[in-house]
């Protein structure tokens, strides 16, 4: 399952649009109707939804919900999750980028393949392969349970799972852009004397910060939002592995719906927040790309 | 010796770059490396830089006669200009400049204010004291070119690398820049070397030439040597145009085409296939025949708009020739596209096939 | 010649990140899903086909890849569409409308299940127009359409999770199109309609099959947004994945282990076409 579409680096240049190029008026506007009425439907009712049903009776009901001692347990686990998993993934995207863009050796495309793995694995199946590995039954569950440790329905197997499912995030991000950027700069770093940390934080991480950046965001929302694979792992012990999607689940299951659309209008808070920021690292990585290519002006 | 390189090869998979190649530069010398493109130059230079690692077994690498194999390129202390700059975008030009002197360890790194004064020092001898605060982006290729050259020289390199360093500019500040490179040096006497594929810019610029095909050096001396005295086939067809002819070497004298040419130092060789080749000024153009043995051709085509007048023209026996002549000399003949002339060569090379 | 696996540099850090990343990849990846296809193996070949070919798990791959195809298709048509109109005309409000495109990917798919759950359940805003006495399910007979809790519920989910693919592939490589070849067609005399068809389109097709592909191998694995609005009635409406949470939570390991690795194997066939495609796509490139 692939998760995402690397961030989009072309700036638009186009000529201006003449007859030769563009279609009639009236197809125009029908495309555009056409094209709001799909996308009104699709993404816009869903949100409306969340917090329409949120707020369905009313502000106090609504804290209420939130306010509850499990709601709160949940929030605090999937922020615990975002700051566990989110730093290990970007360290790791940054050292694999590294390795993989800046140096010509043998298997880079498998190399990449495999690091795109786990897009294409379903998250109940990324849940499935650790309850394998260290569930009751699986291959070390019988080690585990003598030395009295826990991984399966506890915090250590939501976050093995997290991370399995967001692994890609910051490396994707990051290979193309440094790929693109090559290594002219860093080595005329290392001729100028720089040690190899000196060349990292002061020449390739500068580069980079906007890109990496979105990949954390990418990263970010993914970890608190998993569902599917932190589903199977969790046990879902309320108050203790219930992370946000799961108490939705709960409630919901529970036909307490208002309480459940109260922590998704959070968790759609969320998302909205994510997609303002991928639209303002977007737009910043466009302005220092059309400023470099078109910055230069000749003699 | 400003820079030695002794017996390097370097082979990517199972292309050679280089084969066996050694290469010295004087003190203070300026030397171009000229060559077409997959000849090498631009690995040898970055071999020096310590950018690239020679094969093993290849020989030493001697800065003023240091050998620097063994060290990394940061300990090098070379100056060395990226083709297409390589200029640190997020960082302004002073930063780009400040950069190397930033970079050393506590104890040798100079204080804020003599960095300062270096780097301004430096943008100064660039002319581009201005700028100070621009970022690369907001600058002309012309003067990215100068804060890339400033970089390099803010470490106090001991050997000045410019890999094509006018290469991605276009034909005007190509020109200007030449001339202010050659001033640039004559003030500080760094010894240089610099890679071109084009034949002007080498001849123009540097003290001598060497000239690379295929992973060697071909010929390596003053601009006139490689110009007047080519060792070489190689040489002489890559340094401007050039009338070719097949000949045959017999009893001191070459022939070719009409034409019987002595050619003294080739009075001990047994007779045998050879090359020749003629430079279009180098070829006489009459319209009468004036004593001298010439080729009869036809004028083709006339190019008379430069400091020079060209012409193309095809000889009797068949082969395509091109002549060339001044302004005055072109006026004198009062010739048009399909007179006949008479050419004599002034000065021949010639080849033997077998040397 | 000297046979290298790694060209030389002068960048420092080689040895030391790529054996982290290896290490890494290993642990968190490779061993764990090796562990997988190690489990399926420890039943034995009669046991494995009947694990994968029963036919309450028949009809789950059916349910789920018919589902996640037609999802896949109506996002080809429409993400044409509104890459088409994100690209190459501007309203008001587009670049909104533009970054509202990836809400797909950062909503959370547990709050997507259950919002677009409630918008299509009977009494929901849109799932009230097709019950029995809706304007528009009047006209289907006493029951009206049912959407969420049957597989239309479904579609609706894959579809849209996977909206944002095809809009995204496609935007860059309608972006990257040149203007002149447009204008080439049309001074050779083409219709606008013919320099779509004929010019445009073959142009955008493999972005537009990339896209297509993607949705698609992202419905197969889906589970979040599909399990509130599917109604999970075996043999009618269980997918794939819930299944294997099904026969995980009945601690049957081994079969839940089978059946992942036929859906494992039919999302890398997935991924393997998209690889060729992108690989096709490259044929005309200099």
């Amino acid at each position: 399952m692939a998760g995402t579409v690397a961030m989009r680096r072309t700036a638009a240049r186009r000529q201006p649009d003449t007859s030769a190029t563009t279609e009639p008026t009236w197809v125009r506007t029908l495309l555009i109707v056409v094209s709001l009425i799909f996308l009104a439907i699709f993404l816009l009712l869903p949100l409306l939804a969340v917090f329409s049903q949120a707020l369905a009776k009313g502000w106090e009901v609504y804290a209420q919900s939130l306010w509850d001692a499990d709601a709160l347990a949940a929030i605090r686990l999937t922020l615990l999750m975002a700051l566990i998993v989110v730093p290990i993934n970007t360290v790791f995207g940054v050292i694999a980028a590294w390795a993989i863009a800046k140096f010509q050796f043998v298997g880079k495309s498998l190399l990449i393949t495999f690091i795109d793995l786990p897009y294409s694995v379903s998250p109940v199946i990324a849940g499935l392969i650790f309850v394998l590995l260290f569930g009751r039954q699986g291959w070390m569950g019988p080690w585990l349970e003598s030395h009295d440790i826990r991984i399966i329905f506890a915090i250590p197997g939501i976050v093995l799972a997290t991370l399995f499912v967001t692994f890609p995030f910051v490396a994707r991000e990051l290979i193309p852009l440094m790929q693109a950027q090559g290594t002219e700069e860093e080595e005329a770093a290392c001729v100028l004397g720089a040690s190899g940390l000196q060349t990292f934080w002061r020449v390739t991480l500068p580069n980079i910060k906007w890109g990496l950046l979105y990949g954390v965001i990418l990263c970010n929302a993914r970890t608190m939002g998993e569902f599917g694979a932190v589903s199977v792992v969790s046990g879902h012990i309320r108050g203790e592995t219930n992370t946000m999607p799961l108490q939705i689940e709960n409630l919901y299951h529970e036909y307490n719906i208002t309480a459940a659309f109260a922590v998704a209008s959070l968790m759609a808070l969320l998302a909205l927040v994510t997609l303002v920021f991928k639209s303002f690292l977007q737009w910043k990585t466009s302005q220092q790309l059309s400023a470099e290519e078109l910055g230069y002006t000749g003699d | 010796m400003g820079i030695e390189a002794r017996n390097i090869t370097k082979t990517f998979g199972t292309f050679t770059a280089l084969r066996n190649v050694s290469l010295s530069v004087a003190t203070g010398e300026l030397v171009a490396l000229l060559g077409p493109s997959g000849s090498g130059k631009t690995t040898l230079l970055r071999i020096i830089a310590g950018l690239e690692e020679p094969d093993d077994g290849s020989g030493a690498i001697l800065f003023h006669d240091e050998d620097v194999a063994r060290t990394q390129v940061g300990n090098r202390k070379v100056g060395f200009v990226f083709q297409h700059y390589a200029l640190f975008r997020h960082m302004t030009v002073f930063e780009n400049v400040a950069f190397g002197l930033r970079v050393r360890p506590k104890s040798q790194r100079p204080g804020r204010n003599l960095i300062k004064y270096k780097v301004m020092r430096l943008l100064k001898l660039v002319q581009l004291e201005s700028m100070a605060n621009r970022y690369p982006h907001q600058l002309s290729g012309g003067q990215r070119q100068r804060v890339a050259l400033a970089r390099a020289l803010a470490i106090e390199p001991k050997v000045l690398l410019l890999d094509e360093p006018f290469g991605a500019l276009d034909a005007r500040v190509r020109q200007e820049l030449r001339q202010w490179l050659r001033r640039l040096h004559d003030e500080i006497h760094l010894t240089s070397l610099f890679v071109t594929h084009d034949q002007d810019e080498a001849l123009e610029l540097a003290d001598r030439v060497a000239v690379m095909n295929n992973g060697q050096i071909e010929q390596i001396g003053t601009p006139d040597d490689v110009f007047h005295k080519p060792a070489t086939e190689f040489v002489v067809k890559f340094l401007g145009q050039v009338n070719f002819f097949h000949a045959r070497l017999e009893g001191g004298k070459v022939h070719f085409s009409t034409l019987a040419w002595e050619s003294p130092e080739h009075a001990g060789t047994p007779s045998q296939p050879a090359h020749v080749f003629i430079r279009p000024h180098e070829l006489d153009v009459n319209i009468i025949r004036n004593g001298h043995p010439a080729l009869q051709a036809t004028v083709k085509r006339i190019h008379s708009a430069g400091p020079n007048v060209r012409l193309d023209l095809t000889a009797e026996s068949g082969e395509r020739l091109c002549a060339e002549m001044t302004q005055e000399r072109y006026r004198s003949l009062n010739i048009t596209s399909g007179s006949t002339v008479f050419v004599t060569p002034r000065d021949v090379k010639v080849f033997a096939d077998k040397p | 010649m000297q046979l290298t696996l790694k060209e030389r540099s002068v960048l420092p850090g080689f040895g030391l990140t790529m054996g982290f990343t290896l290490l890494y990849l290993s642990l968190l990846v490779m061993i764990p899903l090796a562990g997988l296809f190690l489990k399926s193996a420890t039943i034995n070949w009669s046991q494995f086909w009947a694990a994968t070919t029963d036919p309450r798990v028949v009809a789950s791959y059916k349910l789920t890849f018919g589902a996640s195809l037609i999802g896949a298709t109506i996002n080809a048509v429409f993400g044409l569409i509104v890459a088409w109109v994100l690209v190459r005309y501007s309203f008001p409000g587009k670049n909104l409308v533009d970054a509202m495109v990836d809400l797909p990917f950062a909503m959370p798919t547990a709050v997507s299940g259950i919002a677009l759950t409630a918008i299509y359940a009977p009494n929901g805003w849109i799932g009230q127009w097709f019950a029995h006495d809706g304007w528009i399910g009047q006209w289907f007979g006493p029951n009206g359409i049912k959407i969420a809790y049957t597989p239309l519920g479904i579609i609706v989910a894959l579809t849209f999770i996977g909206l944002p693919f095809v809009v995204r592939t496609l935007q860059p490589a309608m972006e990257d199109m040149d203007s002149e070849i447009e204008e080439a067609a049309a001074s050779l005399g083409a219709t606008r309609r013919q320099t779509f068809l004929k010019v445009i389109l073959p142009t955008i097709l493999p972005a537009l099959l990339t896209g297509f592909a993607l949705a698609f191998a992202r419905a197969l694995g889906e589970y979040g947004s599909v399990v509130f609005i599917a109604g999970n009635m075996p043999m009618k409406t269980e997918i794939t994945p819930l299944l294997i949470v099904t026969k995980l939570e009945q601690y049957s390991y081994a079969e839940a282990a089978a059946i992942a690795v036929v859906t494992l194997m039919a999302s890398f066939a997935v991924l393997l076409f998209i690889n060729l495609l992108q690989w096709w796509s490259r044929r005309y490139a200099s």
